[in-house]
């Protein structure tokens, strides 16, 4: 239906939808303008202590010492690269581990409570035992990145498997298929938004491990900086570093969101 | 000549809860061509009786035979149609209906050509690029069984091939599929719990007792041996006599 075929009420509906949705945007974007502009204003006027609260003004100009330092994109680079590695090795790893229970029904069985505990346990706690096994290194952080992501990977994936329709399973059969046929043409491709649901996950979760890791052993990234202003109480350098952290989860996200719209087009 | 021989065939199920006595002692043959269907109560393990003539289970008693040879698995001589045509939503139209050939290893430049060809006369010319998602039903249940004739099967085993789609659009493909199958000459064994249906379609009627499965009776139907298509079988006044009849068996207590 083209513009002029539309009878008006429709067109009047279609308005009335588009100003909804501009006024819920709106709103939004004033929000967050507000909420700086009292800051900002809260801070100058004295009403909160700018050294502990920061203002926005101050952040603007740490991340632009930052940017002139050049400092800026090493410390982004090495958090967004940690949590790239995390995430994909981690999904990865969960993939192949949740193949292997799929496999072996009395793997599955014999790993369970296994994978029950270490799901349960705060992974983070971890931490100290990679530093002190990996060293200061981005190994370390990288491992305490895979750490937090790796078990919920493997959970998604070995009951995104298990829930494969069994119909399908029962009709490659009818043509003979073997096991190994049966995962790689109808388990594996059946679960691939199953795959990227895990990879959303572990995006946010991988984040957590790689700031945490850097925390404890990290000369460089935004969790180091955050600690290194929390040191030295430059709160403006902390506030600055945790707008880019959010910008980074941001980013990864909607890169993800992007790679599952590609995957699942076609797809219903 | 008999292209299928089920002889004194048993199959019990083991749970935890128990044993289920699934199929006893059937035994039935089968000719070349032959249109056979099995109708039955659920549970009164039909299926079970398919997947024991396609080689998916063995059973605990007796055996069965394909050209005299006894069945020990999947075995190339049989196509298997679900009661569904799980069609894979990731494979494109083409991808679908060569899927049985992929996992037999038999992906051939001559065999695609020949499973274009078919798509072709099935009406799904120029859908080879679509995505089951943007087909009917009626057309998705023709790719499924363009699917299981690819690998070129001399047996058919039909599992209510019909029983997801509406009532119009079943006696539709039901009336395609049984002129194909014939065109094909391929021996068919259909289960069904929709009496007509087994009426319209099939040589013969083999009636089902409940669980545990046995034969209680077995119909030979006239207007399918004259070459009626199914439609023109269901406009037959014997049609009814059929229906009745087999109805009866059905509802019959021993």
């Amino acid at each position: 239906m083209t513009e002029e075929t539309m009878s008006p009420e429709h067109l009047a509906y279609l308005r009335g939808l588009r100003v909804k949705a501009a006024l819920v945007r709106g709103t939004q974007f004033l929000l967050l303008v507000g909420l700086f502009v009292l800051w900002e204003v809260a801070a100058s006027r004295g009403w909160i202590n700018a050294f502990i609260f920061s203002q926005p003004t101050r952040i603007w100009a740490a991340l632009v010492r930052l940017y002139r330092e050049g400092s800026l994109w090493r410390h982004l680079g090495w958090t967004v690269w940690e949590t790239v590695l995390g995430f994909t090795l981690g999904t990865a790893a969960g993939i192949v581990i949740a193949v292997m229970l799929w496999w072996s029904e009395f793997f599955s069985q014999v790993m369970d409570p296994y994978i029950v505990v270490l799901n349960s346990i705060p992974k983070v706690a971890l931490g100290p035992i990679f530093v002190v096994w990996l060293g200061t290194t981005i190994t370390a952080v990288v491992a305490m990145a895979i750490a937090v992501s790796i078990i919920v990977a493997i959970m998604m994936m070995h009951t995104g498997f298990k829930e494969v329709d069994p119909n399908k399973v029962m009709l490659v059969r009818t043509f003979g298929a073997s096991k190994g046929q049966i995962l790689w043409k109808v388990i594996i491709p059946a679960s691939i938004p199953t795959m990227i649901a895990a990879l959303k996950v572990n995006v946010g979760l991988s984040l957590v491990g790689t700031i945490v890791g850097e925390f404890l052993a990290s000369k460089a990234g935004l969790g180091y900086l955050i600690v290194y202003g929390g040191q030295v109480f430059n709160m403006s350098l902390v506030m600055a570093s945790v707008l880019l952290l959010l910008a980074v989860s941001v980013v990864l996200y909607y890169g993800v969101t992007f790679l599952e719209e590609r995957v699942t087009k076609g797809r219903q | 000549m008999a292209r299928v021989e089920i002889r004194n065939v048993s199959l019990n199920y083991h749970t935890l809860a128990g044993e289920v006595r699934a199929v006893e002692d059937i035994s039935l043959t089968i000719e070349d061509q032959e249109f056979v269907a099995i109708v039955g109560q659920s549970g009164c393990g039909k299926s079970t009786l398919l997947s024991l003539i396609s080689g998916l289970l063995r059973p605990a008693r007796g055996s069965v035979f394909i050209d005299q040879e006894e069945v020990q698995g999947p075995c190339r001589r049989v196509g298997y149609m679900l009661q569904n045509d799980y069609l894979f939503e990731w494979r494109t139209i083409l991808d679908n209906a060569l899927l049985g050939l992929e996992i037999r290893r038999e992906k051939t430049p001559e065999a695609v050509a020949e499973v274009k060809a078919m798509l072709k006369a099935y009406g799904l010319g120029g859908f080879e690029q679509y995505y089951p998602a943007q087909l009917s039903g009626g057309m998705r249940q023709r790719v499924a069984l363009t699917r299981t004739l690819a690998t070129g099967p001399d047996v058919l085993l039909l599992d209510e091939p019909f029983s997801a789609l509406d009532y119009q659009n079943r006696l539709a493909v039901g009336e395609e599929v049984v002129k194909i199958l014939r065109e094909r000459r391929k021996t068919v064994i259909m289960v069904t719990h929709d009496i007509p249906e087994a009426v319209s379609m099939a040589n013969r009627v083999v009636v089902m007792t409940p669980r545990p499965g046995r034969i209680r009776s077995i119909h030979r139907i006239k207007m399918c041996d004259e070459g009626l298509t199914p439609l023109q079988t269901r406009e037959r006044p014997q049609f009814r006599e059929y229906f009745t009849t087999i109805w009866k068996e059905l509802n019959r207590d021993d």
